[in-house]
């Protein structure tokens, strides 16, 4: 795992006014930099508009026009079979997966806020017997990989009778290691004075977690409540077998049944692409408001697999 | 000096009443990681010992039969289908980690060299866009390339403008290495010569060893590289923007060309997050299991199965949860021994480089 420290907006900004220690690239050269670069963002690109332009396509149209930039003849039909307006009939239950996509995504980027930054700060600051075995569990833990996992959880969920509920979906999922190796690694890397002196003054240790320590990390708790989220949102393994009955389904799970089959007639495309653009928004929203946080998160060591 | 003395018992009582806090602190994260994440192992590590369908409670004996080591067996040594499946995925795997590793983490390099440029114009801008598709769920995006790689879809459609035509993606399990040298006319690929045809591995033949990842693997690699190489360029931009300006300056004056301070100054100090990343694309790796499941379950000709996804397949498809979780522990072995591997090299590196460079 890293641990890079976390730069700072200054020493980013200070190092973008710094001109380069070699001068500028030789113009022709400059020219085909440029398309290259230019050409690569656009294969980044196009997927994401080809998806949201084929999302307004009717299903004639998306089989033979998929590369057109514009529908021959726009409509909304997808989106509004998604949300059960107008005639077009109803789809597939997507509000139902919007809804517990978001009922676990808040209380699992809840619980993992408060849990994780509780058992972080303990095991950098507060001396207790078998702290040092804790946290060697803990890194032993965090090389576990997920899909290790799938049938393990499964058996655990079976026998306390948690499978196809909404406590099997959360309650796993409520605590991440790598969270709390975050969090250590923040406390560990601020100074002690602040909660000693609230310490001196007789606070208790609950009191100066709480009301000195937690505003103090704001910038690790913001990182972590927009890891939470978006690792909760974009969860597909866990709930794949955790449930089974179509009321639990998610937008990942959801979507990944009714993309890979199951739900038959004809390939949808439109409809399909409009259920995936929409369960991207939130992220995306996030993202784009939080692009910072969110490069801080990647060097944390978080990847996607 | 009274100060001294006092410190001795307000200490101890303090770590004390810090012991019990500490415990209450911890207590939520170990009893979640505790029993949904250890515990779990501890029982899949019993279930891969039985040969249990789902239906009865495995831990209280009864009607479970304990077979040993045999699921594991199954896998290796025992002539049948499941190990023909078992060495599927592992082949497939394999050749999906040769590429995706390699490829995967030059782009990201590349991308992070390009951004990092300070004078090019839109540097924001372009981090932005290749970091987006990271941040996206793996399910969305593969819905997307399902429609991206129709046999009459979009990409087909670019390609047809340069006089080429391309595969019908998803449906087409011939291994690239014999497409590439069926295409040289170096082998017959319908008619396999007789060497490799007739040995075998593991219930697999030569000529299926050797195949190559498949066309309809290779959809699954694009969408794994586009979708990981963002975050990889941000973990080389952060290291990129540590590399310390005075030994950049120092070449500079030395009269170095761009492409020598590439070499020997900025590629040296990249060094150990080479490492890391290369650690982190080999571990993602062998853990490809969403876009499996999206884009293919295995097909075709179980050309995108992957161990997870056998793994799962064979609990929750076939009801053989004791095969499933051995599937799950050889994964995990493997995963563990090219973390540790990579680790060890990684140790050796960096412990040469930092006694060769006093910062």
């Amino acid at each position: 795992m890293s641990t890079h420290p976390v730069r700072t907006r200054a020493s980013r900004t200070g190092a973008s006014r710094t001109p380069p220690a070699l001068g500028r690239v030789p113009a022709p050269w400059r020219v085909v930099g440029y398309t290259v670069v230019v050409g690569m963002a656009l294969l980044y690109l196009a997927p994401f508009v080809l998806q949201v332009v084929t999302s307004f396509k009717t299903e004639p149209d998306a089989a033979a026009n998929p590369l057109a930039l514009w529908p021959t003849t726009p409509t909304t039909a997808a989106y509004e079979r998604l949300f059960g307006v107008g005639d077009h009939g109803t789809s597939v239950p997507f509000l139902r997966w919007l809804g517990n996509s978001a009922l676990v995504t808040v209380v699992v980027t809840v619980g993992r806020v408060l849990f994780d930054s509780m058992a972080g700060y303990a095991l950098a600051r507060l001396d207790f017997w078998g702290r040092r075995v804790l946290f060697v569990l803990l890194l032993a833990v965090m090389a576990v990989p997920n899909v290790v996992l799938l049938i393990p959880r499964f058996l655990v969920l079976n026998s306390f009778g948690m499978f196809d509920t909404y406590a099997g979906m959360i309650i796993p999922l409520v605590v991440d290691a790598a969270g709390i190796f975050i969090m250590k690694q923040f406390f560990d890397s601020v100074p002690r004075e602040v909660e000693e002196a609230a310490r001196i003054d007789g606070a208790g240790v609950f009191r100066t977690y709480w009301s000195v320590v937690l505003p103090m990390a704001r910038p690790a708790l913001i990182t972590l409540t927009i890891l939470s989220f978006q690792g909760s949102w974009n969860e597909f393994t866990h709930f794949l077998v955790s449930t089974q009955s179509g009321q639990y389904e998610t937008l990942t799970t959801g979507l990944a049944r009714f993309v890979a089959g199951g739900l038959g007639g004809g390939s949808q495309y439109p409809l399909k692409l409009a259920a995936a653009a929409l369960s991207t928004i939130p992220v995306a929203v996030l993202f784009f408001c939080f692009q910072r946080q969110f490069v801080r998160g990647a060097n944390a060591g978080s990847v996607k697999e | 000096m009274s100060r001294a003395v006092e410190t001795g018992p307000r200490r101890s009582r303090r770590s004390g009443r810090q012991g019990v806090w500490g415990w209450l602190f911890v207590s939520p994260a170990t009893l979640v990681l505790g029993l949904f994440l250890l515990l779990p192992i501890l029982m899949a590590l019993w279930v891969s010992l039985l040969h249990w369908d789902g239906q009865s409670d495995p831990f209280t004996g009864g009607e479970t039969d304990f077979v040993g080591l045999d699921n594991y067996r199954e896998l290796f040594t025992r002539d049948g289908l499941d190990r023909t499946l078992f060495a599927t995925s592992l082949r497939n795997n394999a050749y999906y980690v040769l590429f995706f590793v390699p490829l995967a983490t030059g782009l990201a390099l590349t991308l992070a060299l390009v951004v990092n440029q300070r004078l090019l114009r839109g540097r924001g801008a372009l981090r932005t866009t290749f970091y987006f598709p990271s941040v996206t769920s793996t399910v969305a995006v593969s819905t997307v390339f399902l429609f991206l790689f129709q046999g009459s879809g979009a990409v087909n459609g670019v390609l047809s403008w340069f006089g080429m035509k391309g595969p019908n993606w998803f449906a087409d399990a011939r291994g690239v290495v014999w497409v590439v040298l069926g295409g040289l006319g170096l082998v017959d690929p319908d008619h396999p010569s007789g060497l490799l045809a007739e040995h075998d591995f593991l219930g697999l033949s030569w000529f299926e060893w050797l195949s190559g990842p498949s066309v309809a693997m290779c959809t699954l690699l694009f969408l794994a590289i586009w979708t990981s190489s963002g975050t990889f360029m941000l973990i080389f931009l952060a290291a990129l923007q540590d590399v310390p300006r005075e030994l950049e300056e120092a070449a500079a004056l030395d009269g170095v060309t761009r492409r020598q301070m590439l070499w020997h100054v900025t590629l040296p100090a990249l060094r150990p997050v080479l490492f890391l990343v290369l650690t982190l694309a080999l571990i993602g790796s062998w853990q490809v299991f969403d876009m499996v499941y999206v884009m293919g379950q295995g097909a075709p000709g179980n050309t995108t199965l992957t161990p997870a996804f056998l793994s799962y397949q064979s609990g929750f498809g076939e009801a053989d949860y004791g095969q499933g979780a051995a599937i799950a522990f050889i994964l995990f072995a493997i995963i563990l021994l090219c973390t540790g591997a990579q680790r060890l090299l990684l140790r050796e590196r960096t412990a040469r480089t930092s006694r060769k460079a006093v910062r």
